[in-house]
Formats: C-alpha cells, sequence, structure tokens
C-alpha cells in the first residue's frame, strides 16, 4: 500500500468510526427544531449552527452521513452479489447463457442510468416514510447498478473456466456446486471485492443526485445530497461557507474511496 | 478480394446492428406499455373519485382510457398508435407526448453535442500536453484536478453553473471530462508504450509520424467506443443539470415526469433516450471496426 493509499484509508477509517458514534456526538436529534434560532451561526451549543427550519446542522451532518454511507455500501454490495452471481455462471457455462448475459449487460450499458432510476422511481409511490425511501434508494441502486461488474467478472470467470487446475477437478470427479464453492469464488474473490468498492463512491453519488433532485432519501431524514439541496441559493453559502461541510465531506470521502481503490490490474 | 469481403463483412454487421435496433425498439415499446399498464395507480383517474359522477359516467371514462381492456388488445391499440407516431399523452402536462419530445429533444441535442465537444477537446488537449512534459508536478496537478471533478455529484455542478451563470453545455463538458480524460491518458501512454512505437522511434521517426502512423491507428477503436459511451455519459448528466439550471431540454422533462409520476411520458423518453444512445454506440463501434480494417 503506498502511503497516500494508507493516509485515505485512514480518513475513511475515521469518518467511518465517527458515523458509528454519531448517536454519542450528536448535540440534539436530527429532526428537533430549535424554532428560536433559525439560520443560527456556528456557537458553542451548535457547531455548525442551524437551519432554515433551525434543526441541528452538525446533528443533521453525522446522521446524514449515516445514511450515505449505509446506504451506498449495502447498495454495492447488492449490486456485486448480483453481478458475481450472474458473471461467474454466465462465464463458467458460456454458451448462449452468456451471450445473453452479455447482451443484456451491454444493453443496459448503453442506457443513461440516471435515466433508468428515474423511471423506477417514477413508477413507486412518491409519498413515502423517510425510512421508506432510504429502502427504495437502497434497493434501486443495489438491483439496476450490477451492469459494469458482470462484464468483468464473466471474463475473469472464463478465464478460470479454461484453467488447468479446473479441468483437474473436474476430472478428479468434483460436482459443479463445490467446482463453484471451493474453485470457482476463491479465485473471483479479489475481483468481488474491487468490483465492491468501485461500486461504493458511483453510488454514494447517485444518492446525492437523487436527493438533491428530491426523488432519494426524503426529509426529515438527513442524507448527503438532502443536505446539499440548500445550495441552490448561493448567496447564503458565501455568507455561510460551514453550510459547504456536507459537500467537502463527501467529496474527500469519494476521492479517498477512488485512491484506495485496488490496482487496476485487478479490476481489469 | 479481402476489402470486398472485408466490406460485406461490414455491411452485414451494419445491417445486424440495425435490425437488432428495430427489434429493441419493438421490444422497448411493449415492456413500456406493460410498465405504463401495471404501475400502481395508473390509469385511476381523479375524476373517478368524485362523489358527484355517476357510475355509468365513471365506467365510461375507464372506457374511454383504454387501460381497461384486455392486455392483448391494449398492446395492440398501443402498437397501432405508434405506428403512426403516436406515442400517447403526458397525464401530467396534457400534450400529446410526441410533441413534447420533439420541442424538447433539439434543446438537449444541443447542449449534449457541444458540451461534449469542449469535453473532448479540454480531454484531448490535457492527455496529450501531458505526454509531451511527463513531470510529476504537471501529472500529479492534473491528477488531482481530475478526482476533484470526479467526486462532485452533476446536481452540484449544475447548481455551480447556475451560480455562475454559465451555459448548461459548459456544466455538461465538466462533468464528461474527468470521466474522458483518466481513459484517453491511459489509452495513449499505453499507445505510446508499444514496441513498435518504441523501434519508430529509435529509427529516427518525427513526433508527428509516430502520432500519426503508430499511436492514433492503435487508438482510435477504443477512442470511438468512448465516443459512443460519452454519449450516454452526456445525456445522464443533462437531468441534473437541466432541471436545475431551469434548461427545457429531455432531462427537465424526464425529472418532472418522475416528480409528478407521469409514466406514459418518462417511460417514452427514455424509450428515446435509450434508441438514440443504442444508435450513437452502434455507429461508433461501426465507425472503430471500420478504421481498425483499413488500418491494417
Amino acid at each position: 500500500m503506498k502511503p497516500l493509499q494508507k493516509v485515505a484509508a485512514s480518513v475513511l477509517c475515521a469518518i467511518f468510526v465517527l458515523m458509528v458514534l454519531a448517536t454519542f456526538l450528536l448535540p440534539a436529534p436530527y429532526a428537533r427544531q430549535f424554532r428560536d434560532i433559525p439560520n443560527a451561526g456556528p456557537s458553542t451549543a451548535h457547531p455548525l449552527g442551524t437551519d432554515a427550519l433551525g434543526r441541528d446542522s452538525l446533528s443533521r451532518l453525522l446522521y446524514g452521513t449515516r445514511v450515505s454511507l449505509l446506504l451506498a455500501p449495502a447498495a454495492a454490495l447488492l449490486s456485486t452479489l448480483i453481478a458475481a452471481l450472474l458473471g461467474s455462471v454466465a462465464g463458467l457455462l458460456g454458451g448462449w447463457f452468456e451471450r445473453i448475459v452479455l447482451a443484456a449487460t451491454d444493453l443496459s450499458l448503453a442506457l443513461p442510468w440516471l435515466f433508468l432510476l428515474l423511471v423506477v422511481r417514477a413508477m413507486l409511490p412518491l409519498d413515502v416514510p423517510p425510512l421508506v425511501s432510504v429502502l427504495i434508494a437502497f434497493l434501486m441502486m443495489g438491483l439496476l447498478g450490477w451492469q459494469a461488474s458482470v462484464r468483468v467478472i464473466c471474463a475473469a470467470a472464463r478465464g478460470v473456466r479454461d484453467s488447468d487446475f479446473l479441468l483437474l477437478a473436474r476430472s478428479s470427479g468434483c460436482k459443479p456446486a463445490r467446482l463453484l464453492w471451493r474453485h470457482v469464488a476463491p479465485n473471483l474473490r479479489p475481483l468481488f471485492y474491487a468490483q465492491f468498492f468501485i461500486s461504493i463512491p458511483l453510488f454514494i453519488l447517485t444518492e446525492a443526485n437523487l436527493s438533491i433532485l428530491g426523488l432519494g432519501v426524503m426529509e426529515p431524514m438527513p442524507s448527503w445530497g438532502n443536505l446539499m439541496r440548500g445550495f441552490e441559493d448561493f448567496s447564503t453559502l458565501s455568507a455561510n461557507p460551514w453550510r459547504l461541510v456536507p459537500l467537502v465531506l463527501l467529496v474527500i470521502v469519494v476521492m479517498c474511496f477512488q485512491l484506495v481503490l485496488p490496482t487496476q490490474e485487478v479490476t481489469q | 478480394m479481402s476489402e470486398t469481403k472485408n466490406s460485406t463483412n461490414l455491411l452485414r454487421l451494419g445491417f445486424r446492428r440495425l435490425l437488432f435496433l428495430v427489434c429493441l425498439g419493438l421490444g422497448g415499446a411493449l415492456v413500456s406499455a406493460t410498465m405504463v399498464r401495471f404501475a400502481p395507480g395508473n390509469g385511476v383517474s381523479e375524476r373517478e373519485l368524485d362523489p358527484r359522477w355517476r357510475a355509468e359516467s365513471v365506467e365510461a371514462l375507464r372506457q374511454a382510457q383504454a387501460l381497461h381492456q384486455g392486455l392483448p388488445s391494449y398492446y395492440l391499440h398501443y402498437l397501432s398508435a405508434l405506428a403512426h407516431g403516436d406515442l400517447g399523452e403526458s397525464d401530467s402536462l396534457k400534450r400529446p407526448v410526441r410533441e413534447l419530445l420533439l420541442r424538447r429533444l433539439p434543446v438537449t441535442s444541443g447542449s449534449v453535442v457541444r458540451g461534449l465537444g469542449v469535453a473532448w477537446l479540454a480531454a484531448v488537449l490535457l492527455a496529450s500536453l501531458g505526454l509531451a512534459c511527463r513531470g510529476w508536478l504537471f501529472e500529479a496537478s492534473t491528477t488531482a484536478f481530475n478526482s476533484l471533478l470526479l467526486s462532485l455529484p452533476s446536481a452540484v455542478v449544475a447548481m455551480l453553473a447556475v451560480h455562475l451563470r454559465t451555459p448548461v453545455f459548459c456544466a455538461i463538458a465538466v462533468v464528461v471530462f474527468p470521466r474522458l480524460y483518466s481513459y484517453i491518458r491511459n489509452l495513449l501512454i499505453r499507445a505510446y508504450d508499444q514496441p513498435h512505437v518504441l523501434a519508430a522511434r529509435a529509427r529516427g521517426l518525427g513526433n508527428r509520424a509516430i502520432l500519426f502512423r503508430h499511436v492514433l491507428p492503435l487508438a482510435a477503436p477504443p477512442l470511438l467506443a468512448l465516443l459512443g459511451v460519452s454519449f450516454a455519459i452526456s445525456f445522464g448528466a443533462a437531468i441534473p443539470i437541466e432541471a436545475l439550471c431551469d434548461s427545457p431540454g429531455l432531462g427537465q422533462l424526464a425529472w418532472q415526469a418522475a416528480l409528478s409520476r407521469d409514466l406514459p411520458l418518462i417511460v417514452n423518453v427514455t424509450l428515446v433516450v435509450s434508441l438514440i444512445m443504442l444508435a450513437a454506440n452502434s455507429i461508433a463501434d461501426l465507425a472503430g471496426r471500420t478504421f481498425a480494417r483499413s488500418a491494417q
């Protein structure tokens, strides 16, 4: 691991610890309104001030960090599982099944990802409780975000299929399930990890885009995207620069994920 | 002889792609129709809930919407309307979808084409500059800048564009540029590191000759494929950018349709955009293959 990667990994660890400990660090519940001090500046009671509804900005930031940083890896896990299953089976079986999977993958890769998300989101009710909106966002991203990983995993599985050790295992009577579990999966595991880590920053950015557009996590539950909805009014931002903290945190986390990502030899 | 065979193969491939697009359009239309038909709450008019309407009037309303017919007749009705260029009517805007698409498509296409032009120009120029002066400072600063742009959500770029009063295509260029730059840079580095390029350099060939005779033929097919992909990226980026910059294009239309759960509109917008993307990708792929064969 390069020094820069170590720094990025440490920063990510620190942010994750902060996220876990958020419950103990919150100055106030994220939805509690201090109606006498809306749009307040930083103070000892409210280190990042309050928003237009008088809610504590630090509490909302910490809780929003938890929502975004749990949502993205969960969606990445789901999409990687789907990609691992489809890609491995397609690569190992080959033939028409591989052709169908790859054609479907190519087709969905050619579609703009946000358009697809909007169609699915429009099919579901919009007026839902905040927790359900988090679940919908997680499922949408997880179930629709597997395409890029399938291609990579399928190509690697094809390589494993043609390997000598698999031929040897087959000739010694190894059953398909055992073959998959004992021989194929361990060889593809680094690739699964790589695809998982690659998906996380993508899903963090997608959640932010959807929430800014009002189609992601619903109020009053905070997420990084929700917290950035107020950026439309830049005149207040220049007077209150601490409101940029959610964006700064998002950029730091996404950049750190980009830095700690595995090397290209693993991901290609 | 082999040249004729090559062009026949390319023609065959082109025909197959065209057939695939037609089949896909038909399949996509049927899927769209199914989605609209089975979406929860779709096809229920607000007027049905008005207690002042009599049961016969409500029934007449349902019949008029043609959504409560049997499935085969519904598909037939949809496809025959589609054959006449009728994509249905928007629930929220109460206008024909076709008319809305025809009005909005040129706006988005204009922004996307100009944005892509700027992004490609900047990416190629910066990547070439990076190859010309391979210093760590230049590399570190461009990598950091690129990484920063990659970490910004498109919606934030759109808000910045609103604040700085820059045109929509500039925001699209900012979103697309980092994705292009890193790929083009890696591609050119790999092409320049090939043994035959090193041999050409050792033989004393000039930079221009190396670029046009050895590097570009190698890099052109993946670059053309990237051109197809970059269309998909920029159309995707157009949604938050047009929505937040208040630009009356397809992105804004899709966003408005999603917010008002206007399924006939969002599904048809996505279908049209998908067909444009697939056509762009097919053309880019065919162009790449033609280039690769002519270079051999």
